[in-house]
C-alpha cells in the first residue's frame, strides 16, 4: 500500500507550483477571466512547451502516457490557482474523446494540433432539456450521401468560444434515451451552420450554445462506430469528473486554510474569532471534509486506472461526495468570512463559485448518488 | 386554538388580493415574474402606492399614519404581497429610521421626517457596521464630536445597503470614549447625504452587482438637532429598532411563493426518478417551512396579547435565512447546465430576445451567491445564535 507520488510526479507538481507561485497570483486570474479570450493564449503555450498538454496522451498519440495519477496532480494545482486555461475541455474533455473514438488517422491528424497548443477543441454534449442524462441526445445527424447533415442544439459547450475543432455527440438512430444510437462527429467550429452564442460562465469560464443548423460534414467526420459512441463519451466524461474532483479538492484546501488565516487575524470582541470553539469545531469539520475528500480522491483515481465497473462506482461516490463536501465547505468558508466572504474583490468567493459549479459538472450529487447505487 | 379565518379576516384577505392586482404599479409585478432587475423608481412606485392606500405604516401607530391592522391581518397582508410577488418593502426607512423617530425622536423630527419617509419621498441607508465592528458593532468607532450647534462626523460606514440611491443616512455614531460600557457612548444621528464630506464609495458582491457600499465621513458638519433622543442612548435605540422588526425577517411569505413557483416549473417535466428525488428534496424543505410559519405566528399571537417581540424571535431570522437558501440551492440544482451562463444584461430591461437557458435558469446561480449573505447580515445567525443561548437559555 503506497500514496506517495513517484518522483516524476512529484517534479509535476512542483513545477506546476512553481509556475502559480511566480506568474499566477489572483489578480493575474481575475485579470484572465475580464479578457477578451478568456485566458492567456501565453500561458497556454507555455503549458504546451512544458509538456503538461502531452501527459495524458498515450506515447502512440504523442503523449506522455500519463495515468489517472498524473491528471489529478495537474488539476488539483490547477484548482489552487483557479487557473482558468482550458485544459479541462480541451485536453480532458475533447482530448479524451479523440483518444478514446477516433481512428488511428483521425488521431494522428488532430491531436499534434491539441498537444502543441495550436488547436483549441470543445466537446458539445450537454443539451437543453437533458439535464446530466448523457443518453437524452436529441441533435441528429442524417446520413446524406457520403456526408451527414447535423441539426440541433447543444448547450453550455465550456471552450466553445475559442474552439477551432468541435467533437459533438448526435443521434444516427434510436430515439432520445436509447443507448444504441449515438454518434460522435468532429467538424471545424466554422463550419456553414454552426452558430454559437457566447458567453463568460458564473465561475470565470467561457462557454457557448451552439446551434446546428444544417451542417453538412464529410463521412470522415464520424468518429470510430456509428450509433456505438456512448461508452466513448461514458468514458471521457468520467475522466473529465476525476479532473474537476481534483480540481475541487484544491480548491478546498486553499479555502479552510484561507478560513483559518482569516479567523485567526479577524479581532472582535476584543480576540479573535479564531478562538471561538463553536467557529474552531466548524473548522475542524471543514478541514475533515477536505482530508476525505482528498481520500476518495486518491481512492478513485487508482480506480480508474483500470476502466470498468468498479471505476464508475469509485467515480460517483467521489463525484457525490465533492459535491455535497464541496458545496458545505463553500458555504462555510464564506459564513466564516462574514461580510468579506461576498465580496467580489476577495478570492474567497471566487473559490467559493467555482467549487459550488463543479457540482453541476457531468451529474452533480444526486446523479452520482444514484449511479453509485446501480452503476 | 385555532387558525381559521374569521369572515371579516376572508374579506379584508380579498380586499389585499385586489389592491395587488390592481392598483399596485402592474408594471413592477410584470418585472418582478420577468425576473428583471428593478431599478430605484420601482421599489419607490411600489411603496408610494402603499401610501396612497394608507398600507405604507404596517406596525406604525395609526396616530403616525400606521394602518392599526391585527397581528392576523399583517399576516395576511404579507402572504398576499408574496403571492402577488410584489417586492418586499425597502426596510430602512418604512421599518427602520420610521419607528425609531415616532418612538424616541422630537416633535420637530416627527414633522419634519415621518411623512416623508411614509410616502417613500425619501430614501434611507442604515450607517451600522464599519470595516471594524461587524458582529461587535458596539466597538464602532465613527466619531461625532459637538461643536457648537453641530456635529462633526469622521469616520467610515460599510455594507450601507443602497447607499447610492439614499437622500438621508441614520447613524450609529460614537459621541463619548469616556464610559464604563461602550455602548454608553454611541448616538443616533440622522445625517443628510448630501453634506459635504460625505463620499460613497460601490462595494461590489460576487454576483457582480452594486447593492453595498463603504459610506465616509470627512469632517461632515451635522446640525445638533439631527441627534435622536439623547446622546449616548444611540445603543438602545439601535436595540428597539432590531426587536421591532421580526415580521418581515423571515421571509416567510416570500419562500412561500418561491417554492410554489419552483413546483410550477416541474409541472412541465415528464415523469422520471429524476423528478422524484427531487420532489422530496422540495417536501423537506417545504415541511421546514410549514414549521416556520406557525413558529411566527405563535410569534405574532404573543405580541399580540400584549408581550414584547423577544429573543424567540431570533429563531424566526436563523430558520428564515437558512430555510431562503435552501430555496436558493433547489433552484440552482434545478437549472441544471444551464445554471453556468452569466449573462446579467439579458435581466435588465431593454433586452430583447431570449435568455440563453431561458426564463429563469441563469438568474439562479447569481441569487444563490448573493444570497449567501443572508445568513451574515442582520445581525449574523452565530449572533443570533449567542442571543438566544443568553436571554432565551440562560447559558
Amino acid at each position: 500500500m503506497d500514496f506517495s507520488l513517484s518522483e516524476e510526479q512529484s517534479l509535476l507538481q512542483e513545477s506546476i507550483e512553481k509556475f502559480v507561485q511566480n506568474d499566477y497570483d489572483f489578480e493575474t486570474r481575475q485579470r484572465l477571466v475580464s479578457s477578451d479570450l478568456g485566458f492567456s493564449p501565453d500561458y497556454w503555450r507555455l503549458f504546451a512547451e512544458l509538456g503538461w498538454t502531452a501527459i495524458p496522451f498515450s506515447e502512440e498519440d504523442g503523449g506522455y502516457g500519463g495515468t489517472p495519477i498524473e491528471l489529478m496532480v495537474i488539476m488539483e494545482q490547477f484548482g489552487r490557482a483557479l487557473v482558468v486555461e482550458p485544459y479541462l475541455a480541451t485536453i480532458v474533455l475533447a482530448g479524451g474523446i479523440l483518444a478514446r473514438a477516433a481512428t488511428a488517422e483521425q488521431r494522428h491528424t488532430y491531436l499534434p494540433g491539441i498537444i502543441e497548443g495550436t488547436s483549441q477543441a470543445a466537446f458539445a454534449f450537454a443539451e437543453p432539456k437533458a439535464r446530466f442524462d448523457l443518453a437524452e441526445v436529441t441533435t441528429t445527424a442524417k446520413r446524406v450521401g457520403g456526408s451527414y447533415v447535423l441539426n440541433g442544439h447543444k448547450a453550455v459547450v465550456f471552450n466553445g468560444p475559442a474552439a477551432n475543432l468541435l467533437l459533438v455527440s448526435a443521434r444516427t438512430s434510436g430515439a432520445s434515451g436509447d443507448e444504441e444510437g449515438v454518434s460522435l462527429f468532429l467538424l471545424d467550429a466554422g463550419s456553414s451552420g454552426v452558430e454559437r452564442r457566447n458567453y463568460s460562465t458564473i465561475d470565470g469560464q467561457r462557454a457557448s450554445d451552439i446551434q446546428l443548423k444544417n451542417v453538412s460534414v464529410g463521412a470522415d467526420c464520424l468518429l470510430g462506430e456509428e450509433s456505438a459512441a456512448l461508452p466513448a463519451i461514458r468514458a471521457a466524461l468520467d475522466m473529465a469528473s476525476l479532473a474537476v474532483c481534483a480540481e475541487a479538492v484544491g480548491i478546498m484546501e486553499m479555502l479552510y486554510k484561507k478560513t483559518i488565516d482569516y479567523t485567526k487575524s479577524r479581532v472582535q470582541f476584543g480576540v479573535p474569532i479564531g478562538s471561538f470553539q463553536a467557529l474552531q469545531h466548524r473548522m475542524v469539520d471543514m478541514f475533515m471534509l477536505y482530508e476525505q475528500s482528498k481520500s476518495l480522491l486518491y481512492m478513485a483515481a487508482m480506480q480508474m486506472e483500470t476502466e470498468g465497473e468498479a471505476a464508475t462506482k469509485a467515480l460517483s461516490a467521489l463525484k457525490y461526495h465533492i459535491g455535497t463536501s464541496g458545496r458545505k465547505l463553500g458555504q462555510e468558508a464564506v459564513q466564516l468570512h462574514g461580510g468579506m466572504g461576498v465580496t467580489n474583490e476577495l478570492d474567497v468567493a471566487h473559490y467559493f463559485k467555482r467549487l459550488t459549479m463543479i457540482d453541476t459538472l457531468f451529474g452533480n450529487a444526486d446523479y452520482h448518488l444514484t449511479r453509485f447505487i446501480d452503476p | 386554538m385555532h387558525v381559521n379565518l374569521t369572515d371579516e379576516e376572508i374579506a379584508f384577505q380579498t380586499e389585499v388580493r385586489e389592491f395587488f392586482n390592481s392598483r399596485y404599479p402592474q408594471e413592477v409585478l410584470r418585472k418582478q415574474d420577468d425576473h428583471e432587475k428593478l431599478g430605484k423608481e420601482d421599489f419607490v412606485a411600489g411603496q408610494q402606492a402603499l401610501c396612497e392606500r394608507g398600507w405604507a405604516g404596517i406596525n406604525w401607530p395609526v396616530e403616525y399614519g400606521g394602518t392599526g391592522w391585527t397581528s392576523t391581518q399583517k399576516h395576511i397582508f404579507f402572504n398576499e404581497m408574496a403571492a402577488a410577488n410584489a417586492p418586499g418593502i425597502i426596510p430602512f426607512g418604512l421599518g427602520m429610521v420610521g419607528p425609531v423617530i415616532y418612538t424616541f425622536g422630537s416633535k420637530g423630527q416627527k414633522e419634519r421626517f415621518l411623512p416623508d419617509i411614509l410616502a417613500s419621498r425619501i430614501w434611507w441607508c442604515q450607517g451600522y457596521s464599519e470595516p471594524g465592528s461587524g458582529s461587535d458593532l458596539a466597538s464602532l468607532k465613527c466619531k461625532a464630536e459637538r461643536s457648537g450647534n453641530e456635529y462633526v462626523v469622521n469616520g467610515t460606514k460599510t455594507w450601507t445597503t443602497l447607499a447610492q440611491y439614499a437622500d438621508w443616512i441614520f447613524c450609529l455614531v460614537r459621541t463619548s470614549s469616556d464610559v464604563a460600557r461602550r455602548q454608553e457612548g454611541i448616538s443616533f444621528l440622522l445625517i443628510d447625504m448630501k453634506t459635504p464630506g460625505v463620499t460613497v464609495r460601490p462595494i461590489i458582491t460576487l454576483d457582480g452587482e452594486h447593492e453595498v457600499n463603504e459610506v465616509h465621513f470627512e469632517d461632515v458638519r451635522v446640525p445638533a438637532e439631527n441627534l435622536v433622543g439623547e446622546e449616548g442612548k444611540g445603543w438602545t435605540y439601535g436595540k428597539f429598532l432590531l426587536t421591532h422588526e421580526r415580521t418581515g425577517i423571515a421571509m416567510v411569505a416570500q419562500s412561500k411563493q418561491r417554492l410554489t413557483s419552483l413546483k410550477n416549473e416541474l409541472a412541465e417535466s415528464p415523469p422520471s426518478a429524476t423528478l422524484d428525488d427531487f420532489k422530496r428534496k422540495i417536501a423537506i424543505v417545504e415541511i421546514d417551512l410549514l414549521a416556520l410559519e406557525y413558529t411566527e405566528l405563535r410569534t405574532l399571537a404573543a405580541i399580540a396579547t400584549g408581550g414584547a417581540p423577544g429573543p424567540e424571535s431570533s429563531i424566526l431570522k436563523i430558520k428564515g435565512t437558512e430555510i431562503q437558501q435552501a430555496i436558493d440551492t433547489l433552484f440552482l440544482e434545478w437549472a441544471g447546465y444551464y445554471a453556468f451562463p452569466f449573462v446579467p444584461t439579458e435581466f435588465e430591461t431593454g433586452f430583447e430576445g431570449e435568455r440563453v437557458g431561458g426564463h429563469w435558469a441563469a438568474a439562479s446561480a447569481p441569487r444563490y451567491f448573493n444570497n449567501r449573505k443572508a445568513t451574515i447580515y442582520g445581525g449574523s445567525n452565530e449572533i443570533q445564535k449567542n442571543i438566544i443561548a443568553k436571554a432565551v437559555l440562560g447559558l
